[in-house]
């Protein structure tokens, strides 16, 4: 085994590890503002994707103005599934809570399905695919793009979350839900709120990773659930926890799958969740009372 | 206890009956598939429905037991009734084992990890190639048979998994009317007020995901022998949905409902043969419909409505 190896590995980890911290933060964000695991987040991610080629190949749409409206359309899915599924559901017990995630994903994918059919669709890389070598080891502008855009927007989520009052509000729900409401914040509207970013947040991921993985109906199954490890190795906070939450995952399966097996690549990451679920459920970094949000 | 006898009697005169009924091939063969998935949603339904515990995870053990049996009678030419129980006793102890940790999780966290876990054995069997046939599957599974009588069409089929399907329903309706079926429902309504009626919820959690795990094993081992033929694709985690919607649908907690909601779902597929790119989109909702309007079930439900539909007849006529 050589070093470039190894470094090639780790560069290619790090990008899909970029990726799989944005669904985290996704997770996180409404699991901190609901107490709610959000089955369907993969399937904004695959939305991102999806209505990003829709709006490049049918509406003949450039990539620059295709980009937000397909986060928009996503954001109106994720307006929908909180008003359709969430806030009307009677009973919410976690496990209905559960099955009506799980239900709401299995439309939306069922929905793609019939709107953009099985087949896998390519997304153009943003800015070409003339690989840059750096130290022996070779990276596509694709992950130069999803790491810069990576970073973009955590800064802008920490601005976001610790500068805007929206940001401050929804903040203190997820402290105490009670307090906040005592003090004239509107939980109802921040638990919007949270479906609304972080259904773009998952987007958004969908979209910088499609040019490298492609995109079909049903990838954001896969893609859901190693965001939701990513968010477990950093203790469901939605800040620098889970990123490193997710290059760590990130890494450690792409080191995995040129080390030991490719097959088994998919399985690293669910060996990891449940191993932290098991003897830290509060995550690598957390305390016994982590900040979130 | 003697009225639940009863209702067993009736369903299960009701379930012997149906091939003089439902005659033809093809039919009986989706009715083979309804005893499978009946016993596989019972078995759900005790750890959802009675213990409240949520797993996702439940067609991995479904496939471990179809694969066991699969690859000791096929590769090894063990016999199937030795291969069966063995398959079972495995799938138990490693239930048993992972329940320990896996258990002490809840909620959304214990479904996640549980999900984890099935397809962390869907990767399995696409992956050991030399073992389970990987992807294109494992073929050359013999027929189950007792001397002479091989059990090779579907009705003698429906017959054998129908005689382990009822015995299924029958000890599961025993368990629920039971001590331990009391003590069940304690863990779910309260687990620290069924601590402190001395009900060692650790312990029982585990006991009935290993019983719940057992019994799915069992349904995979029948499903090998009466198929012939395993794939990974039977076991992903597509189909532990597809047992949740079951359980569900049918009613949490109804031994009845489940049958009812494997039944369902198992014969609507077929009903819509022309419309199955649509069957995605009828599972998830039929799945959000009955949890937002009827989380009771089908076998809660339907009464409620009927009853309520009988109240405004009522009410129309006094007007």
């Amino acid at each position: 085994m050589q070093l470039e190896q190894i470094l090639q590995y780790s560069f290619s980890g790090l990008s899909t590890g970029a990726i799989y911290a944005l669904i985290g933060i996704g997770f996180s964000i409404i699991f901190n503002a609901t107490g709610i695991i959000n089955f369907a987040q993969g399937e904004f991610v695959m939305l991102g994707g999806m209505l990003t080629l829709f709006f490049l190949e049918l509406l003949h749409l450039p990539l620059w103005a295709a980009v937000p409206c397909a986060v928009a359309v996503s954001a109106l899915a994720g307006i929908l599934f909180e008003r359709l599924a969430i806030r009307p559901l009677r009973q919410p017990t976690p496990i209905n809570l559960v099955i009506i995630t799980i239900a709401g994903s299995i439309l939306i994918r069922g929905l793609a399905m019939l709107l953009w059919g099985k087949d896998t669709h390519a997304i153009p890389p943003f800015s070409g695919d003339e690989p840059i070598s750096i130290a022996g080891a070779t990276i596509l502008p694709q992950h130069i793009w999803i790491l810069t855009i990576t970073v973009l927007i955590i800064a802008v989520n920490k601005f976001f979350f610790y500068h805007t009052i929206s940001g401050k509000a929804m903040r203190a729900c997820s402290y105490n839900r009670r307090a906040a409401s005592l003090v004239g914040i509107d939980v109802r509207r921040m638990v919007l709120f949270s479906f609304i970013i972080s259904s773009m947040l998952g987007s958004l991921a969908g979209i910088i990773v499609a040019p490298l993985t492609m995109t079909a109906y049903d990838v954001g199954i896969m893609l859901g659930l190693k965001g939701f490890c990513a968010a477990i190795i950093g203790g469901m906070s939605s800040g620098i926890a889970t990123v490193v939450g997710g290059l760590i995952l990130g890494v450690l399966e792409s080191l995995g799958a040129g080390l030991i097996s490719s097959g088994y690549k998919d399985a690293i990451a669910f060996i990891i969740l449940l191993l932290i679920l098991f003897i830290r459920p509060q995550g690598l970094f957390g305390k016994a009372e982590s900040e979130r949000v | 206890m003697k009225r639940e006898l009863l209702k067993f009697l009736f369903f299960a005169v009701l379930i012997l009956a149906a091939p003089l009924v439902f005659t033809g091939g093809y039919l009986m063969n989706v009715l083979v598939f309804v005893g499978i998935n009946t016993m596989l949603a019972v078995a759900l339904n005790l750890l959802l429905g009675y213990a409240g515990q949520i797993s996702l995870g439940h067609a991995g053990f479904f496939g471990i037991g179809a694969y066991l049996s699969g690859i000791l009678t096929a590769t090894y030419g063990w016999n199937a009734w030795l291969a069966m129980p063995l398959a079972a006793l495995t799938v138990g102890i490693l239930a048993g084992l992972i329940g320990f940790p896996i258990l002490k999780l809840k909620g959304h966290y214990l479904a996640m990890a549980t999900l984890g876990l099935g397809i962390i054995i869907y990767i399995v069997f696409n992956e050991t190639v030399d073992l389970t046939g990987g992807p294109s599957g494992l073929s050359g599974i013999p027929n189950l048979a007792i001397g002479s009588l091989v059990f090779d069409n579907d009705l003698k089929n429906y017959y054998l998994i129908w005689t382990f399907g009822l015995a299924v329903v029958l000890f599961c309706v025993n368990l629920a009317g039971s001590r331990v079926g009391r003590a069940l429902r304690a863990v779910n309504d309260s687990e620290v007020a069924a601590r402190v009626m001395g009900v060692d919820a650790r312990i029982l959690k585990v006991q009935v995901f290993a019983l719940s795990a057992v019994i799915s094993s069992l349904a995979g081992s029948l499903y090998a022998h009466t198929m012939t033929f395993v794939s990974p694709a039977s076991f992903g985690f597509n189909f532990s949905v597809e047992l949740l919607t079951m359980v569900v649908i049918g009613g949490l907690g109804s031994v009845y409902g489940s049958f009812l909601g494997a039944a369902l779902l198992t014969l609507l597929p077929e009903l819509l043969r022309g419309a199955q790119d649509y069957d995605i989109i009828i599972y998830g909702g039929l799945l959000m419909i009955m949890v937002m309007f009827m989380p009771g079930g089908l076998v809660r439900g339907l009464p409620e409505l009927f009853r309520r539909a009988a109240r405004r007849r009522e009410g129309a006529g006094n007007a």
